[in-house]
């Protein structure tokens, strides 16, 4: 175990931010006892994804402090940053502390989505780490009036090599202090091949907190004087209290203050719902004050929202012509040439991210001033529409970041954060406001429903020659655009208009529908519904040709390339992220299909109810294979005794890490298959994880198998590209057991019938 | 009236309904336990009462009775505990919130004695969730612990 202490948990129970005090760049912590910023921000490479925005703290006693700006929500970024910078730096592992950041635009974005934290920061963490390392090594020659050349750090030290003299980093921090910074085109950065923790599983700094039950999450923070508020929010989008009577839930003891919220109107975007907030002395008094509350609800418009038609519009949309977003040949034409076509629709519900925490954030407004504390994804979004929420200046919000219980996207929309501070300022004491697990299903953010028509057709030989798909589902956008129905560019570019197969007619449209509940981000997002349609359509190609469905995966992606998507005028976000950085290679996708097909050994005879399944995809800019083995008892009931998951992301800072991440984003990928929110009259049905089914220990896979693929290509995403291509290796297997095809999630009874 | 937790006597007065989470959480600031459901279907508040596993979401604080409560925070005497030791080994939790509930589970699986089978693991832990997915890790500790024992 190392020897890293978490000092999050204590800096926000004091309430003070040692990251508070900080300034944009490195710093050493001098002996006069403040923290005087003593360098400029390191400027590093250019390009769009170049946020200059990284901390290193030198105590005189050698004490290493590495800030994470990220939020940690189970990736292990306190962990992943640590190392990156420690590494550099050539720190004593067992001499680094990690704390967490507020929200301030000095770190750069902080927004922890779009699995970025590495992708985004690894040149800059490593030339934060450099920039103090040679600052270190230029206040060592100083002091021995020797040549730096001569000075080099070695573990938490600078050692003078023809006399061997040595000096500790705490003894050099305040002379390192004074010097200027070298410029960042002047800093040397390691070879890989000397990196001491990148690329080595080092255990998470937050492991030993967890196991004791000293891990603070947003739900576990204590203020003297804290109030606890539970809010009634309208059932339907946009509705409002009609009419309510406090009186039953005044009567509950402990429940002090019942009042109405500011009404929520289009577009929804980040900002509370709205309804009633009973405000009481402690958490069960106000849930019981809530559950006494008599409120009825004007529903507004959104009251005709019904999943069972709603379905069925997206079906008639899905069934005709749409805005055409990516063409190359003639598919019409193929399509009517073709010896044989196949035509199939695929249905993915609403889902939640249901973190294991549900929202929550405490705050405490006072004269006019809000100090916030939050499980959030993203702080200085909070920050800025508390402040808006508000009427205040941003600079008067304090955003702290505490340990996050699940985020999957839930936690980057800050509207439980801004009804925090509501409530606050209107009780003027500290309140924790806390979702219930019904406030967190009937009132989310939901993940896009989407339905899906893909048409093919074969020649002679089983080779596909024509692709026409089609998606449709409410966009992102509509939430923040309450018009909006066609899809964004950034929807598309999740699975969608990357299509990585070589066939020569190939025609990609998107239709109309409009959002009546909030849509927003769940782990990989728009990639699970794209990847489920593409690897089972994939799938049931093969089965049409009558090919094993890798070696007739492999076909349709055809050879190693880079899809040139502009070429084809093609609007494609690549994740932000530049495209001659991180191009979309079909060699690296057909090579994670290779390395699972062998650690699977795909091909191999299975015993009667067994089934082997296999997809893959490319999303934020790396790429997974995957393989499930499933095994379906004669009444339909599977289970899954073994995973296999292949991964490139590139440059890898923490194996162990990935392969935690690769496990538990196929077990998300699986709840993925296995649940569905749905509307009746505009509200959501399912209430809790009775009704709303996510993967359970006796469902998951018994074991895995991931192989990290070795690579010197720029890091990419880790936490969202093992979730896409679970689904449909899942039920590509469920076919090869028992010959039935899920074209519908959840999949529910339909292997019974 | 008075509850034992951790080996240590509190007076509480307040509704004597009032689910022990929220005694545990909000009284004693005993916040390990945590609070994911409120309906005994997640398991995230997992305790013992005289080392049997309970819901503290749904147990009445008077239906404690002269009970022992153990929580995570009393999880063994001087915080070593196989399955902790064995959980960090194998870098079970992710974000860590269910994991108290999931230790305090498998502690009581555990108490049994003889090691668990796979189906045994199944029964036993299926009624605490994990978002994050760790339930192969967790059925590996459960494993490598009793083996160890």
């Amino acid at each position: 175990m190392s020897g890293v202490e978490n000092v999050s948990r204590r800096r926000f129970l004091i309430g003070t931010g040692l990251a508070g005090g900080l300034v944009l760049g490195v710093w050493f912590y001098g002996t006069r006892g403040d923290r005087a910023p003593m360098a400029a921000a390191p400027s590093g490479s250019s390009g769009p994804a170049f946020e200059p925005n990284v901390f290193v703290g030198i105590a005189p006693d050698g004490t290493v402090t590495i800030v994470c700006h990220r939020s940690e929500m189970g990736q292990q970024v306190r962990t992943s940053i640590a190392q990156v910078v420690a590494d550099e730096l050539d720190a004593d592992w067992s001499r680094v502390v990690v704390a967490q950041a507020q929200a301030d635009e000095k770190y750069g974005s902080q927004n922890t989505d779009g699995s970025r934290s590495i992708r985004r920061n690894f040149s800059r963490l490593r030339e934060a780490g450099a920039m103090a390392r040679a600052m270190l090594e230029q206040a060592a020659a100083d002091r021995w009036s020797v040549p730096v050349t001569e000075c080099r750090v070695t573990l938490h030290e600078v050692v003078h090599g023809p006399s061997g003299r040595s000096v500790g980093f705490g003894e050099l921090a305040e002379a390192a202090s004074a010097l200027e910074p070298p410029p960042s085109r002047d800093l040397k950065l390691k070879a890989p091949a000397d990196w001491r923790y990148i690329g080595r599983p080092t255990p998470s700094v937050d492991l030993n907190d967890i196991v004791h039950g000293r891990g603070v999450f947003g739900m576990d923070v204590q203020l003297d004087g804290m109030k606890v508020a539970v809010i009634a929010r309208p059932p339907v989008l946009f509705g409002k209290p009609k009419a309510f009577d406090a009186a039953p839930a005044l009567a509950v003891a402990g429940v002090e203050r019942v009042f109405e919220l500011p009404t929520l109107k289009p577009p929804a975007g980040f900002k509370p719902l709205g309804g009633v907030a009973v405000v009481a002395a402690d958490t069960w008094a106000a849930i019981q004050g809530r559950r006494a509350l008599d409120i009825t609800w004007d529903e507004g418009r959104n009251r005709s929202y019904d999943s069972g038609p709603y379905r069925e519009a997206l079906q008639v949309t899905a069934r005709k012509k749409g805005r055409v977003v990516r063409e190359q040949g003639n598919v019409d034409q193929a399509l009517a040439r073709a010896h044989k076509t196949l035509t199939a629709e695929y249905y993915v519900p609403h889902l939640a991210q249901a973190p294991m925490e549900p929202p929550v954030a405490t705050a405490h407004v006072t004269d006019g001033k809000v100090e916030l504390w939050s499980s959030t994804q993203t702080p200085q979004v909070t920050r800025r529409e508390v402040a808006q929420a508000l009427g205040i200046d941003e600079s008067d919000v304090t955003v702290n970041v505490t340990l996050l219980g699940g985020g999957f996207g839930r936690k980057s929309k800050p509207d439980f954060s801004v009804e925090a501070a509501l409530v606050s300022r209107e009780v003027g004491a500290p309140v924790k406001v806390m979702w219930t697990r019904e406030d967190d299903l009937q009132n989310g953010y939901l993940h896009a429903v989407s339905y899906q028509h893909l048409e093919a057709g074969i020649d002679a030989r089983g080779q596909t020659t024509a692709w026409l798909h089609r998606t449709v589902f409410p966009p992102i956008g509509s939430t923040f655009d309450a018009g909006r129905t066609f899809a964004g560019e950034g929807d598309l570019s999740q699975g969608f208009v990357d299509n990585p197969f070589d066939i020569d007619h190939m025609r990609l449209e998107n239709g109309r529908a409009e959002g009546h509940v909030r849509i927003g981000w769940m782990r990989s997002v728009a990639n699970i519904y794209h990847a489920f349609a593409v690897q089972s359509f994939a799938h049931e190609l093969a089965v049409a040709a009558n090919r094993d469905p890798k070696e007739y995966l492999l076909d349709l992606i055809g050879p190693p390339r880079k899809i040139d998507l502009a070429a084809m005028d093609v609007e494609y976000a690549n994740y932000g992220d530049p495209i001659a950085r991180y191009p979309v290679d079909t060699g690296r996708l057909r090579n994670v299909i290779e390395t699972v097909s062998k650690s699977s050994q795909w091909g191999r005879t299975l015993p009667e109810g067994r089934g082997m399944g296999i997809a893959a995809h490319r999303s934020f800019l790396a790429y997974v294979a995957t393989v499930v083995e499933v095994d379906v008892t004669p009444d339909g009931e599977f289970t899954i005794p073994s995973v296999w998951v292949a991964i490139d992301a590139g440059t890898v800072v923490n194996p162990d890490h990935v392969r935690n991440q690769c496990e538990g984003g196929s077990v998300y990928g699986l709840s993925a298959a296995l649940g569905q929110l749905t509307a009746k009259d505009g509200a959501i049905v399912q209430r809790n994880f009775d009704t709303y089914e996510v993967a359970r220990m006796k469902q998951a896979p018994r074991s895995f198998d991931v192989q990290v693929v070795q690579s010197d290509e720029p890091p990419a995403g880790v936490g969202e590209p093992p979730t896409p291509p679970f689904a449909p290796a899942l039920c590509n297997a469920l076919f090869d057991a028992t010959g039935k095809r899920i074209r519908s999630l959840p999949i529910g009874d339909q292997l019974r019938a | 009236m008075r509850i034992r937790v951790n080996g240590q006597s509190h007076e509480f007065d307040g509704d004597p309904n009032t689910p022990l989470l929220w005694v545990l959480r909000d009284t004693l600031r005993l916040t390990g336990t945590k609070f994911g459901c409120g309906a005994a279907l997640c398991g995230a508040c997992t305790v013992h009462l005289d080392g049997n596993a309970v819901r503290a979401c749904v147990t009445p604080v008077q239906a404690v009775g002269n009970a022992e409560v153990t929580t995570i925070e009393g999880l063994s005497e001087g915080g070593a505990h196989p399955l902790r030791e064995v959980w960090v080994e194998l870098g079970v939790p992710q974000c860590g919130y269910c994991q108290p509930g999931q230790l305090m589970q498998a502690a009581a699986l555990l108490s049994a004695g003889t090691p668990p089978s796979d189906e045994e693991i199944d029964q036993a832990m299926s009624g605490n969730l994990c978002r994050c997915g760790t339930y192969a890790r967790i059925r590996a500790a459960i494993h490598k612990a009793s083996q160890e024992r």
